[in-house]
């Protein structure tokens, strides 16, 4: 490997005929010409590179004040596996937790992470579980002592993988003589021997831990992780700050020979994560494949691949003979002496790095002072600017650049991006220490200097070389964002070394024409229940009716709690929540209502997480001002601008693990917690269905033909709906895939990667098993059917979730071969099927996966798996449709921002360094350009149409949707046939006419005929908008259901109507013209051939298009004719309340029983004042309901009661007349209307006779006859009535003075009915 | 009637004192002259029945019961023309209505062994004429008829009360042309929760999104509006999405903090509404 790398240095090897190679295909082993190249694996000898290069770097890139520490951190597998225990730390961003220090820490890790993946070693230890990997790969070797020994073959045979668990024991057993033998412990006796030894083991074990990412960090020898990017909680990262504090200034003791301290180092700042990894990092137990011996020799390149690849001298011992000599004599001429001095040099490195700015945006400060540590390493504060005169080796360099760029090109590389984050490093590499590296330079005499010459020892040649290849991979570098393309032209390195490369970049950003459609976040959050799945027929049981309808609002009562409380410091999810929740779901397992729990659950996950970084929550939605201010179309600027206030520059790294950000944390901790297995089982059926489903989805393309301009035009309309469908589609399908995911593997996930028994009997074991979702089947087709613009983003969410086995399992395996061949397909720009951004995002996605922790990384470098070409389907895909666009780009693959923040911190920095300020948004007021109100209005009426549709059935906005899009793009078309082409006859017309006069000024005049129809065109809207109202309405008439309530239904015409002009106007308004002119061009160029015209056609007026008024449609509201239940016709609804009338009569009532104040009394007029109150309440019906009525006639009668008893006080001038024209009133009020029932029994009960008897007033009698005599006149009491009522008044005893009395009573009232009474008279006498 | 929580726990605190009668109510006014009679006397309720809720069981005990019930036997007998049970529910602090019930409970226990329906003991209580006993007839009409927190004649107000705002509500709502589907429209429909009114257009009130609004013919104060919170605004919320409530009689205005999260608190049919007026064009 190096020595391929070695004469293509040399020139032996002519580069043409290595980039062949390197561009070849896979099978082609007929390289002849060039012995090297055939001895070598394309796979190795890019992992060679990678590693070498990255190795190159190592030491410049660590004084970058964007480069995170160089670290074999663990962070992302720790990340990941502490995840679901407590993420609190994390959250608010990805990978920012622990503030600037632990993400950048992520960052360097994962530049450096793919190196284990390259390490060849890596994937010979794990072919075995995958047949089909059987590259032999002992390249970690060849990077060691390939060096020097060219005999690579050797290195590489296939010695038998050792099994993992052996292999652990392995690495342990064979360490020591690999200690013995190999560079890194050439002083076996001394001190530091004892530290190297330590070293190596917690490396080993730290590697066990981290898995190959790691390894990379270990490339920088026992620096400082600087933090892990996970988790990194209060305490890591105090921890950190202390060690920071308290490294600062020792400056003098790094001089000291560091043989305790670099046991530090190793134990605490490398290594920290060997203690923290145990609970930490899940991977712990992983055996490591690649131990890597701190390069002391941090100019030694040959160690330096080991470290940063991880090619681990693991192997070695299996095979000692194997070992070339030249591998063990690499390090040996080294002595003692230089030893320490490596060290020392290691250790200011470490000092400077642990003092250099590690946080760029949060503490803008600190890249002011980088600590000097090291006197002979002393830097200038004022670092030397990079000079494309001092660049040396400039053409290795080009050699480099062009071959690294061949490997990028080709796809070789792990992830594309992840190598363009390296180069982007590159370019705003900080200072290089001024290492004494001049003096290696003319050390370079053999083939092993070649390699070992700091090509990038200075930051002029880190920058030549990052501009080399960023001016290679224009392309793609073009098609990021604009942010990051203008960061990169304005870049001041990019402008002295490349002005060219500058130019090109300021005009890319210019014309990038990525669209960010401001889609409203939505804030409606809850699932809108829907009788037509939700009622009670849905259910089997009154029960589990009654039960769901607890658990969803059990359900939502634990959302708000998580959003009230999950980022308060020390609140638990599972402590706060976890009790709730499964007390919860048990109910639901009694009831069997896990489907519809499923399906709300689903719902919901989609309705809150559907729009990634959307708002936290409802509660902390963006201030409802600001948004006001800003209205729709600042929306998305908002959001941007939000997000990095909230989240200044916090670095997570290219390749961030899987995560579950905002409130996606809450989706799955709930299931966590729940841990139900039923629910999870509905789940997954459900999750899966839709996503099959989703999966289906037919997204139209532009129409097929795509020939005349014209409908290419038209196409842009429609293409932009199915963009944004094609988008809501693919956000969906992710999310629903990886909760697919992780529910489908959750029950396999441990904290530790299984010891390799373990491993290998639950694949055994699982592979039985058929898996929910048939990766292989779905990508087959996906492939097939040219949809891996759709398809894949999702998958590999899916796979993302995997736990350690679930690579290993056949089917999973397969997907993962089927995917890499699909990368390295995938070749940017070049897929003529495939759009550049469709590429990108699937370059993108998969690039990601391959380096996310669980993913094999024997796969990576092994020579893919081939499933064989699909035979292509004959239809369209959507591969070749314009899908994604920037913006989906960067939602599908946040971490792309990464270069963004580099570029950015950069900036940051370099004017920090040169005394300016750091780039810092400053909060302006921004200037309403419209009055706030239309502003906020305009939101109001977006919020208010999203929320009718809320509770609508989803059918209806479908509908509407489909309609306005329909109508919109038949609007455009009907324009076309009409307007257009009329307009551009009467321009034809008045051309020819033109020319019979004057034919001399031909450009002028078609100038002028021009313009003159496009100003004419402008009509086209005013035609659209009639079209539209117009055809909208009558369509969604059409279509909805004929129950659609008036109101309903008008409102979803306006809103078709609304949606269907805006869309037909947006186009026309802005194509109008470009279309009147392209037709007019054509007729014109007509014209002007057939010149000399026949004299022109009889003028035609052009038909007013489209004439038709539209139909009005109804006013909403109204439906109900509730209230004018019994109302007189003229009835104003204005009659006192039947509540505030039965009040006020109560209050007379209670100064009628007492007790009462000596004065309290009432006036007739008071009373008569009431009763005409409570007759007009009884009139109106409006208001009054039955109970009520009741009460009041009651309490009507009850005041009569106490009326004629005498008991209720009246005011002085009160006389019989009065008092008899209340009671008229009374009976009059109970005559006049319909009543329910007239409780007058009351007037003879024995409380009411009673008072009536025993109050002395003398007219009480009088009155209660009075009383009596006007209901019998009235009719509402009859003769007999009073009779029935005396006679069971009978049946109660009285005094006999009373009995007289009612007789008298009686008599007087019912003369008629007297006749009866003597015998009663009689028998009470006699029981008397 | 917005009333910020520093001044409702005066005006709670001064109920403390209070009985639940005419006279007290009386006082009430006159010392709180700026505040509406029936926010007064919802606010007074409200508070009266905490305090009950809290010392009910005290009341419930049996001997409570029989003491309650010696007492007014004897007293009964002695001044018979005193409205001796009133005197004694607000000496005992206890509302004069829960009182008679007791009694005519234990009453009816002593009349007639054979078990009694509670059916029975409403109506007496509605209809205290159909009392056996005459004195304990007019007590009891005099406890039911005096007190102003419980009682047939309250809850039948009470509910009067809700029943009127209700139709107000819907009456405003057709009066502005708004849509909107009733109680007993969605019961039929089959919603499980269901609010007062559902719009089928959904309008914006002071730029909030109403769904939904329910209508509340009392005072919200915490205690009442958590509990509506939980048993039906949040249930509301969870179905329909953001809504409205209106407490007619006003609320603590410090409750009304939910705006943002979807529910907007009014102490009156609100004047400013947005409606959905999809041809404005919006963007």
């Amino acid at each position: 490997m190096a020595a391929l790398l070695e004469s293509l240095l040399l020139g032996k090897l002519g580069t043409s005929k290595a980039l062949v190679w390197l561009k070849h295909k896979q099978s082609s082993k007929d390289q002849p010409s060039c012995e090297p190249l055939l001895q070598v694996q394309r796979q190795e000898f890019v992992s060679f590179l990678l590693n070498f290069l990255r190795d190159q770097s190592s030491h410049t890139l660590t004084h970058g004040p964007a480069t995170p520490a160089k670290t074999p951190v663990s962070s992302r597998s720790a990340a990941r596996s502490t995840r679901p225990s407590s993420d609190r730390g994390c959250r608010g961003g990805r990978g920012s937790a622990g503030g600037g220090t632990g993400s950048r820490g992520t960052s360097r890790v994962q530049l450096f992470s793919p190196a284990p993946s390259v390490s060849p070693l890596g994937g010979s230890q794990w072919e075995g579980s995958a047949a089909a990997a059987s590259t032999p790969s002992r390249g970690e070797l060849s990077g060691v002592s390939g060096v020097s020994s060219p005999s690579f073959s050797s290195v590489w045979s296939p010695a038998p993988r050792p099994l993992q668990a052996d292999r652990r024991s392995t690495h342990r057993s064979s360490l020591g003589d690999f200690m013995t033998t190999s560079p890194p412990e050439m002083h076996p006796h001394s001190p530091a021997m004892a530290t190297g030894q330590q070293q190596q083991q917690q490396q080993q074990q730290h590697h066990r831990g981290s898995g190959r990412r790691r390894s990379g960090g270990s490339a920088g020898g026992g620096r400082p992780t600087g933090g892990r990017g996970f988790q990194q909680d209060d305490s890591s990262a105090s921890w950190e700050r202390g060690a920071r504090r308290g490294r600062g200034g020792r400056a003098g003791e790094a001089v000291s020979p560091p043989t305790q301290v670099t046991l530090n180092f190793n134990n605490l700042e490398d290594f920290p994560p060997v203690g923290a990894s145990q609970h930490a990092s899940p991977v712990l137990t992983k055996p490591s494949r690649r131990i890597n011996p701190t390069p002391v020799h941090s100019e030694r390149p040959h160690s330096k691949p080991t470290g940063c690849f991880t090619s681990t001298p693991l192997s070695t011992p299996c095979s000692p003979p194997t070992i070339p000599e030249g591998a063990l004599f690499v390090g040996s001429p080294l002595g003692l002496q230089e030893e320490r001095e490596m060290l020392r040099k290691e250790k200011s490195k470490l000092q400077q790095q642990i003092c250099s700015p590690l946080k760029p945006a949060t503490e803008p400060c600190t890249p002011t002072k980088p600590v000097r540590v090291d006197p002979t390493a002393a830097q200038d504060p004022q670092a030397p600017s990079p000079d494309p005169s001092k660049v040396t080796l400039t053409s290795e360099l080009d050699l480099l650049a062009e071959l690294y760029c061949t490997c990028i090109s080709e796809n070789l590389v792990p992830n594309v991006f992840l190598e363009l984050f390296f180069v982007l490093q590159l370019l705003t590499c900080r200072s290089p220490p001024a290492l004494e590296g001049e003096q290696d330079d003319g050390l370079c005499g053999s083939a092993q200097d070649l390699l070992e010459r700091g090509y990038f020892r200075d930051v002029h040649n880190c920058v030549y070389f990052a501009v080399k290849v960023v001016e290679n991979q224009f392309e793609l570098v073009s098609h990021l964002d604009k942010c990051t393309v203008r960061l990169l032209a304005e870049n001041e390195r990019v402008g002295s070394f490349a002005p060219a490369l500058k130019d090109r970049l300021a005009l890319a950003q210019d014309t990038s024409t990525a669209k960010v459609s401001p889609s409203l976040p939505s804030f409606i959050h809850s699932v809108p229940f829907q009788p037509a799945t939700d009622n009670r027929s849905n259910f089997s049981s009154d029960r589990a009716f009654h039960i769901f309808k607890k658990q969803r609002d059990i359900f939502y009562e634990l959302l708000r709690d998580w959003e009230d409380f999950h980022k308060e410091p020390g609140w638990d999810f599972e402590n706060a929540l976890g009790n709730r929740i499964r007390a919860m779901v048990s109910l639901q397992t009694a009831a069997g209502n896990h489907a519809h729990f499923a399906r709300l659950f689903q719902k919901q996950l989609v309705q809150m997480c559907k729009e990634p970084g959307a708002r936290g929550s409802f509660g902390e939605a963006p201030d409802a001002d600001v948004l006001s201010i800003l209205g729709a179309d600042g929306l998305s600027r908002l959001k941007r601008l939000q997000e990095r206030l909230i989240q200044p520059q916090g670095f997570m790294g290219p390749c961030p693990p899987p995560s579950f950000p905002g409130h996606q944390e809450f989706f799955r901790d709930f299931l966590q917690s729940a841990s139900c297995c039923q629910l999870n089982q509905h789940l997954k059926d459900g999750m899966c269905q839709e996503l099959l489903l989703l999966d289906e989805v037919s997204i139209l393309g532009a129409p097929a033909g795509g020939s005349g301009e014209e409908e290419e035009g038209d196409g842009d309309m429609d293409q932009q709906d199915e963009k944004q469908r094609f988008s809501s589609v693919l956000l969906v399908a992710r999310l629903l895939a990886k909760f697919l995911g992780f529910i489908s593997f959750l029950p396999y996930h441990t904290s530790d990667p299984p010891s390799k028994e373990i491993q290998e009997a639950a694949i055994a074991l699982r592979s039985k098993s058929s898996p929910v979702l048939d990766v292989c089947a779905v990508l087959r087709s996906c492939v097939r059917r040219r949809r891996l613009v759709l398809t894949v983003p999702w998958l590999v969410e899916f796979l993302s979730m995997m736990d350690y086995t679930g690579p290993y399992l056949p089917c999973f395996r397969a997907a993962l071969g089927s995917l890499l061949h699909l990368y390295r397909r995938m070749l940017l720009g070049r897929g003529a099927e495939v759009c550049y951004l469709n590429q990108l995002l699937l370059v993108a996605v998969l690039g990601w996966l391959f380096q996310i922790p669980v993913f094999p990384e024997d796969v990576v470098f092994s020579e893919e798996l081939d499933f064989g070409e699909e035979t292509l389907d004959s239809s369209q895909g959507l591969d070749s449709l314009p899908l994604v666009d920037q913006q989906l780009l960067y939602t599908c693959c946040p971490f792309l921002g990464e270069l963004r923040k580099l570029l950015a911190a950069f900036v940051a920095g370099s004017t920090a360094k040169s005394g300016g300020l750091l780039r810092k948004i400053t909060p302006t007021s921004a200037e309403p350009r419209d009055p706030p109100t239309t502003r906020s209005q305009q939101k109001l009426q977006m919020e208010l149409e999203q929320a009718f549709f809320h509770n609508q059935p989803p059918s209806l906005k479908r509908t509407v949707e489909f309609v306005a899009e329909r109508v919109s793009s038949n609007c455009v078309k009907h324009i076309k046939a009409t307007l257009v082409s009329e307009l551009v006859k009467g321009g034809e017309r008045a051309l020819r006419e033109a020319l019979a006069v004057d034919s001399a000024n031909v450009a002028k005049l078609n100038d002028t005929i021009c313009t003159q129809l496009c100003y004419k065109g402008m009509q086209a809207l005013e035609t659209a908008t009639r079209f539209c109202s117009e055809k909208g309405p009558e369509a969604v008439r059409v279509l909805l259901p004929e129950e659609t309530s008036p109101a309903v239904l008008s409102t979803s015409e306006s809103i078709t109507t609304r949606l269907a002009t805006e869309k037909a106007c947006t186009w026309l308004s802005s194509n109008i013209t470009a279309l009147i002119k392209r037709e007019w061009k054509s007729v014109f160029d007509r014209v002007m051939k057939t010149l000399p015209s026949p004299p022109p056609p009889n003028p035609e007026v052009p038909a007013q298009t489209q004439a038709q008024t539209p139909t009005d449609t109804q006013r909403g509201g109204g439906g109900q004719t509730l209230g004018e239940k019994d109302c007189p016709p003229e009835c104003t609804h204005k009659a006192p309340r039947a509540s505030s009338v039965i009040t006020d009569i109560k209050e007379v009532l209670s100064i009628a029983v007492g007790p009462r104040a000596e004065d309290e009394c009432c006036t007739i007029q008071q009373l008569q004042a009431l009763l005409d109150r409570a007759g007009e309440t009884l009139q109106c019906r409006k208001f009054l309901s039955v109970v009520p009525e009741q009460m009041l006639v009651r309490c009507t009668i009850m005041l009569a009661c106490r009326l004629v008893s005498g008991e209720l006080p009246l005011a002085p001038p009160m006389d019989s007349a009065g008092i008899r024209g209340v009671l008229q009133q009374l009976v009059h009020l109970w005559g006049s209307s319909p009543l329910p029932s007239l409780p007058l029994h009351l007037l003879f009960a024995s409380p009411t006779l009673t008072a009536v008897l025993t109050h002395t007033h003398t007219d009480n009698c009088q009155n209660f006859r009075v009383l009596v005599h006007l209901l019998l006149e009235e009719g509402l009491l009859g003769k007999e009535d009073v009779v029935t009522h005396w006679r069971s008044l009978l049946d109660l005893s009285w005094t006999m003075e009373s009995i007289q009395k009612i007789q008298e009573l009686s008599i007087s009232s019912v003369p008629s009915a007297s006749v009866s009474l003597p015998s009663h008279r009689d028998l009470l006498q006699i029981s008397q | 009637m917005r009333i910020c929580r520093a001044e409702y726990k005066t005006i709670a605190r001064y109920t403390d004192q209070l009985r639940p009668t005419r006279q007290c109510m009386k006082m009430l006014k006159e010392k709180f002259p700026n505040h509406s009679q029936s926010t007064l006397l919802s606010i007074f309720s409200l508070e009266y029945q905490k305090r009950t809720k809290r010392t009910i069981s005290k009341h419930h005990a049996p001997d409570a019961i029989e003491a309650y019930y010696q007492r007014y036997l004897t007293e009964a007998k002695t001044r018979p023309s005193s409205p001796v049970l009133l005197e004694i529910a607000n000496e005992v602090d206890l509302s004069p209505a829960l009182l008679a019930r007791l009694v005519v409970e234990r009453f009816l226990q002593e009349q007639q062994s054979t078990a009694f329906s509670k059916q029975i003991l409403n109506n007496m209580l509605r209809e205290p004429s159909l009392i056996q006993d005459l004195p304990l007839a007019n007590h009891v009409a005099q406890c039911t008829i005096n007190d102003c927190c419980y009682g047939p004649l309250v809850d039948c107000i009470k509910h009067a009360i809700g029943q009127e705002h209700e139709v107000l509500l819907m009456d405003k709502l057709m009066e502005k042309n708004l849509s909107f589907l009733d109680e007993n429209q969605l019961r039929a429909k089959g919603y499980d929760k269901t609010p007062d009114i559902i719009l089928e257009v959904p309008i914006a009130v002071e730029g909030h999104v109403v769904h939904w609004i329910e209508s509340k013919a009392s005072f919200g104060d915490d205690h009442s509006h958590r509990t509506y919170l939980n048993e039906q605004f949040w249930s509301y919320w969870n179905r329909f999405g953001p809504g409205m409530v209106i407490y007619w009689y006003g609320f603590i205005s410090e409750l009304d903090c939910q705006r943002d999260r979807g529910i907007l608190l009014k102490d009156c049919f609100p004047s400013d509404i947005v409606t959905l007026c999809p041809r404005m064009g919006q963007s």
